[in-house]
């Protein structure tokens, strides 16, 4: 009898909808829709309407059409947003590649090597860890003028390359590798590039899938980098652009800033949701 | 954790690392060597000369009541977003691991976030809380509340919170879903099979076993509501009304880049730096007895 019970509360639970369950996770999606749905509907309306504060929840379907003015045009002042999208795509597939390459690479040499000052090689990578931009704003500006790298896309990409993160991950996945395999391709005669061209990154696949996830996304977002090291609006990325138009809030095109907002947003999120499952699953192993 | 299997040689990965190196040492170390060198120098206005000063940039820093706010701000800053965020996302987790339809679809419509650019997600937020714009700025005057977060302080405050910790709860959903997925079925069954039910089975078994999770996120808020959220402030009240929302990011690039004054910057950098160095040796302290165990 007590055991008929004890059985019919464990399973029922798992049958009856779990109506709180839906209520929460329900109301979380919302949470995070709302506001997207905002600029998706707003960017269809008129710009003097939602000055006069009457934004609405209803989308105008005859009100596409900014789309093709912010792309073309931008709004007074700015560059068109195709190029901002433009130079923040350059510049987050640069800085995703840049750093999954020279970050395999020093991983490689510290994992399968013994070579001098190797320990010396890892934790000055290491420190990199401590040293975000925030932190040396005008350093880091003094030095990029030195090398004459202000207002240049070289500038704005290549010293956001140095990766400790990175390295310290694909560390982590090439101290997994058996080292059975390694010997057999040695015994096949394979030299160390091809080793780590052959073998070491089709095995890495997955992580290298995750990596250029998480980099992607952080490489698009970037904000006070560019802030700092580009004053050229030739160079203006798309995140740099809009808040440049919500800067003067009185004279402000709200729907083309809306629709700026929208074609921001998509390219990372899209990235994030095609790429999901190597994404979370790299992330949580990884970044730990 | 060396490995037993090795190539020989010494030049081809010295040049492996070289392009990883040049770049640290450009673009981080040097930098951050100066940062230091000029924390303890005062320059004249044209940086044509310099004089060592050894603390004199310290003190002179912490004897100002205003950085002495801007650290209090931080401090109330960081706390309110990584409790905000956190939260949310470990409830959003809890129920989101339960056993029900459409769990995939949901998870999907709660991770994408985590691609929304600070800056942007300030901008989403703008046309919530605007006065003039945003649908609840617009409804709370219209019943009476005031509320103008370019003129009061507090809610400018408030707002920058919402913005911040809004953008990284994904990030946490993410982690404190993996933490729960990774707790064994059968202890989930045998809390069960002991009657323990929802809130009391949460608290005295999930909660704790979530421990290492919770903290190791806990110090990727703090970084990120510290150092990472000079977008979402910048855009929305470039630290301001007044000083309102001036976090220590936000002040060194104030008085760095606006008010070129180097000594104070620099020493403020430095000061972030002992910061950064102490939450990353915290954090790797805990990720070492993780894998040990």
């Amino acid at each position: 009898m007590s055991e008929a019970i004890l059985r019919a509360e464990a399973v029922t639970p798992a049958q009856r909808p779990d109506w709180l369950a839906h209520a929460v996770l329900g109301l979380g999606v919302l949470l995070f829709a709302l506001p997207v749905w905002l600029v998706l509907a707003g960017a269809t309306q008129d710009s003097g309407e939602i000055t006069r504060g009457e934004l609405s929840l209803l989308p105008r379907l005859d009100g596409l059409a900014i789309y093709a003015r912010v792309l073309t045009h931008g709004t007074m002042g700015t560059e068109p947003v195709w190029h901002m999208l433009l130079v923040s795509g350059g510049m987050a597939l640069a800085i995703a590649g840049g750093k999954i390459v020279i970050s395999i690479l020093s991983a490689y040499a510290v994992v399968f090597f013994r070579f001098p000052l190797r320990r010396t090689a890892f934790w000055l990578i290491f420190i990199t860890l401590m040293l975000p931009v925030e932190v040396r704003i005008i350093p880091t500006y003094a030095v990029m003028s030195d090398f004459g790298l202000i207002n240049s896309f070289t500038g704005l990409t290549v010293p956001l390359i140095a990766s400790a993160t990175a390295t310290l991950l694909f560390r982590q996945v090439f101290i997994a590798i058996p080292d059975e395999l390694v010997e057999a391709a040695r015994m096949d005669g394979a030299g160390p590039l091809r080793f780590l061209r052959d073998i070491l990154i089709p095995v890495s696949a997955a992580n290298i899938a995750a990596l250029f996830v998480i980099l992607f996304v952080y490489g698009w977002n970037q904000y006070l980098w560019p802030l700092l090291v580009a004053t050229d609006p030739g160079l203006d990325t798309i995140v740099i652009g809009i808040v440049k138009m919500i800067g003067v809030e009185t004279q402000t095109d709200w729907s083309a800033v809306m629709a700026t907002a929208v074609l921001a947003l998509l390219p990372p999120v899209l990235v994030v949701a095609l790429m999901q499952r190597w994404f979370v699953a790299g992330m949580t192993e990884g970044e730990k | 954790m060396e490995r037993r299997t090795l190539f020989d040689g010494w030049f081809l990965p010295a040049l492996l690392v070289l392009p990883q190196l040049l770049l640290t040492g450009f673009f981080f170390l040097w930098p951050a060597g100066e940062a230091i060198w000029w924390s303890l120098t005062r320059q004249d206005p044209f940086g044509l000369a310099s004089v060592f000063v050894g603390l004199e940039n310290f003190s002179e820093l912490f004897a100002d009541p205003l950085y002495i706010d801007s650290i209090v701000r931080t401090a109330v800053f960081c706390a309110a977003v990584s409790l905000l965020s956190m939260s949310l996302a470990l409830l959003l987790a809890v129920f989101a691991d339960h056993e029900i339809r459409g769990r995939a679809f949901y998870r999907t419509l709660l991770i994408w976030p985590y691609a929304i650019a600070p800056a942007v997600s300030a901008v989403l937020w703008l046309f919530i809380l605007n006065p003039q714009v945003g649908l609840l700025g617009r409804w709370l005057n219209a019943h009476g509340i005031p509320w103008d977060y370019h003129i009061n302080g507090g809610q400018a405050l408030l707002m920058v919170i919402l913005a911040s910790a809004w953008k990284q709860v994904s990030y946490n959903f993410i982690f404190f879903l993996a933490g729960l997925q990774s707790i064994p079925r059968a202890v989930t069954e045998a809390a069960r099979m002991d009657g323990a039910k929802g809130w009391h089975r949460f608290r005295t078994m999930t909660f704790p076993l979530l421990a290492p999770t919770t903290f190791f996120l806990l110090v990727v808020n703090l970084v990120y509501a510290a150092f990472d959220t000079f977008g979402t402030i910048y855009a929305l009240t470039q630290g301001g009304p007044g000083k309102a929302t001036e976090t220590l990011v936000i002040k060194v690039y104030r008085d760095g880049v606006v008010n070129l004054d180097l000594g104070s910057s620099s020493a403020q950098s430095v000061v972030l730096m002992v910061g950064v160095i102490a939450l990353t040796a915290i954090q790797f302290r805990f990720i070492g007895r993780r894998t040990a165990t």
